[in-house]
């Protein structure tokens, strides 16, 4: 890489901020609680004359000083400069060939993939009872919420004499479809860990370590726990794999499908080293393949080899990404004695991911969810597994579309982090998270008090069991079981036909 | 009786809690409006030296040496707030020289200024713990 500032420290800057910083002098009281609080430097306080000044190229707009200005004296503007208006070479488009050109780098983001794809999700509209069928009212009548995550028992079997056997493989038991999804401790901080997993416990949910081992405080939380295994088999051990109630094999994250990770070794301090059971300051790298790992038959053994570790006692899920042939891919899981398939869609989050690879890789989830579920119903193995999706689940809403195109429950990661404070600014892996959420700063992380967070949490998806029940109520359905892929509660909008066919839906109006 | 507790492991050094007090002063409705252009002089105050920060009030002793030491009458004790009467208060300092934290200080009215839990002005739960972004100071009862 050749860095031009070396050769000439003047050299021409080809990039203008993409924010400015608005501060409203009227109602600044140079308080400095922007300045405090702003990781990356962007305010400064010149006490001569007692004014607070800013720095735009800096700012990368987490609305960390906009939210704690005690005056609302600020706010963060999309800059106004503009290139030549240009269709195709948008400014976006400019500026990052301008970025590469001075870095040789390639382009990194963080959080999930932002461009303009069609969202699935908002072209298809829920059915409601009128007149011939009775809707329910929530309140005034009992509403099931509370699903089992694993694998159904083929057939009713019985002993000798005659009495049920209990032949029910190890399952999941969630008060209500939703899980928080994989988020590694070292991807974000000891304090956002903490929230998820009281959360968890205090909901009936699961939260999910990621693959960055368990923290020795958070095995306490170990009934609420799904413990991952990734590529880099980071922090796996006995313990590891007995403490949670279920574990995650992962082959594959929506944001960066075919993509390993890489935790920078500036991060391996302390208690994440430990964790991981790597050394201080070594860069822990998850190949982008298992590679003891090349085929179903390759999955089958580690899916045998975890379940002999936990004595068949836990469901193992295997997580892929949404690709083009995600349902044949499924199909060979749901053969390999996984309990659970978790599919991770196009719009799911990260920490870190190459720019190009987290755009442009990856099918919507909705596309795949329904290709899988319409897939594992035809060969007659749905009931082999659970499917759980994930990949931009950002409403109550979008759940119940889910789960009446087939999931039997979600995985929710970006609007757990934004009920944390997230803004979305997509600088994660700049590692100064201003929320205290991506950042293993110390200064940083207590920004995120879990006994505030983890209420932010609990009110969240309390919020929205309260309106899942209230759809199902209008649609005449007192059980989420109902509800699973019950696609005639769904008609799509703005959907040309081979759309619906995929999403195996009728269009609005028939 | 609740007091207000501060729990240094949350707080951020942000210094909120120093303008909010200094805005419960006021009566102004409006903080711009109020601390414009002025130099605060709060009653709650962030100590903070190596990475290590947190806010110091009035603890409201059980046996307040500055309750002892005043010597007009000025500070009292009452339902376990200790309150200042500015009429009675002849800045001797005598009090400011007692307390063992450093949490009463001269005022620009002429008398000497303390922590009152925010009794006077707002009625509930006091200004820094409100505004407190963090929850690192709590208004709570503790044995």
């Amino acid at each position: 890489m050749f860095d031009f500032t070396e050769v000439n420290p003047m050299a021409i800057n080809f990039l203008y901020p993409n924010y400015e910083v608005e501060r409203n002098y009227d109602r600044c009281i140079s308080c400095r609680a922007c300045e405090r609080q702003c990781a990356n430097e962007v305010h400064e306080y010149l006490p001569d004359q007692n004014k607070m000044v800013c720095d735009d190229s800096k700012c990368v707009n987490c609305q960390r000083c906009v939210s704690i200005c005690p005056t609302r004296a600020l706010k963060i503007v999309k800059t106004n400069n503009t290139y030549k208006e240009n269709a195709n070479w948008t400014g976006k488009a400019i500026n990052e060939v301008y970025r590469q050109a001075g870095s040789g780098g390639v382009l990194l983001s963080s959080m999930g993939n932002p461009e303009n794809y069609p969202v699935y999700f908002d072209k298809i509209l829920l059915n409601a009872s009128q007149v011939t069928n009775p809707s329910i009212d929530p309140l005034r009548e009992p509403m099931e919420t509370k699903v089992f995550l694993g694998a159904k028992p083929k057939a009713i079997e019985r002993d000798a004499r005659g009495r049920i056997v209990n032949n029910l493989p190890p399952h999941l038991s969630l008060s209500m479809p939703v899980m928080f999804s994989a988020m590694s401790f070292g991807s974000i901080s000891y304090n956002a860990h903490e929230s998820l997993a009281r959360a968890a416990e205090e909901l009936g949910i699961m939260y999910n370590t990621g693959e960055g081992g368990l923290h020795e405080d958070f095995y306490r939380y170990g009934k609420n726990t799904i413990v991952q295994v990734a590529s880099g088999r980071f922090g796996v051990h006995p313990d590891y794999l007995n403490s949670g109630a279920a574990i995650e094999i992962k082959m594959g994250q929506g944001a960066k499908p075919g993509i390993g990770g890489h935790l920078p070794g500036a991060k391996i301090i302390g208690d994440v080293s430990r964790t991981r059971m790597i050394p201080e300051g070594t860069d822990a790298i998850s190949p982008a393949p298992h590679h003891d790992i090349y085929s179903i038959e390759d999955l089958r053994q580690l899916v045998y080899s975890l379940k002999e570790a936990t004595e068949y006692k836990k469901p193992v899920i295997v997580k892929i990404a949404a690709v083009h042939n995600v349902s044949a891919i499924a199909s060979g899981i749901a053969r390999s004695g996984a309990d659970i398939i978790a599919i991770d869609g196009f719009r799911g989050g990260t920490g870190a991911a190459p720019t190009r690879i987290r755009d442009h890789v990856g099918i919507p989830i909705e596309l795949a969810l329904a290709s899988v579920d319409r897939r594992l119903r035809e060969e007659g193995i749905r009931d082999n597994v659970s499917l759980v999706v994930g990949g931009s689940i950002r409403s109550s809403a979008d759940i119940v579309k889910a789960v009446a195109l087939g999931a039997d429950c979600v995985y929710i990661a970006t609007s757990a982090l934004l009920a944390l404070g997230c803004h979305l600014c997509g600088s994660c892996h700049t590692g100064k998270c201003n929320w205290g959420i991506a950042t293993q700063n110390p200064e940083l992380v207590k920004r995120l008090n879990p006994n505030l967070g983890y209420k932010r949490l609990v009110n969240l998806l309390t919020a929205w069991k309260h309106e899942i029940k209230e759809m199902m109520g209008g649609m005449g359905i007192n059980s989420i079981e109902s509800l699973k892929g019950n696609r005639l509660m769904l008609r799509g909008v703005g959907l040309n036909e081979k759309e619906l066919e995929i999403l195996g839906i009728k269009y609005a109006g028939e | 009786m609740k007091k207000v507790y501060v729990n240094e492991k949350w707080c951020l050094g942000c210094h909120l809690c120093e303008y909010y007090c200094a805005f419960a002063g006021t009566n102004e409705k409006d903080m711009a409006r109020a601390l414009k252009d002025i130099k605060i002089n709060p009653r709650i105050r962030i100590e903070e030296k190596d990475g290590v920060s947190f806010a110091v009030s009035c603890r409201h002793c059980d046996e307040p040496l500055c309750v002892k030491g005043c010597i007009t009458g000025a500070l009292t004790r009452k339902d376990g707030v200790i309150t200042i009467n500015k009429d009675k208060c002849v800045s001797c300092y005598t009090c400011i020289l007692c307390c063992p934290f450093g949490a009463i200080a001269p005022s620009e009215q002429g008398a000497v200024q303390k922590c009152e839990l925010c009794v006077k002005s707002a009625a509930g739960t006091p200004a820094c713990v409100k505004g407190c972004p963090n929850g690192a100071i709590v208004f709570e009862e503790r044995g």
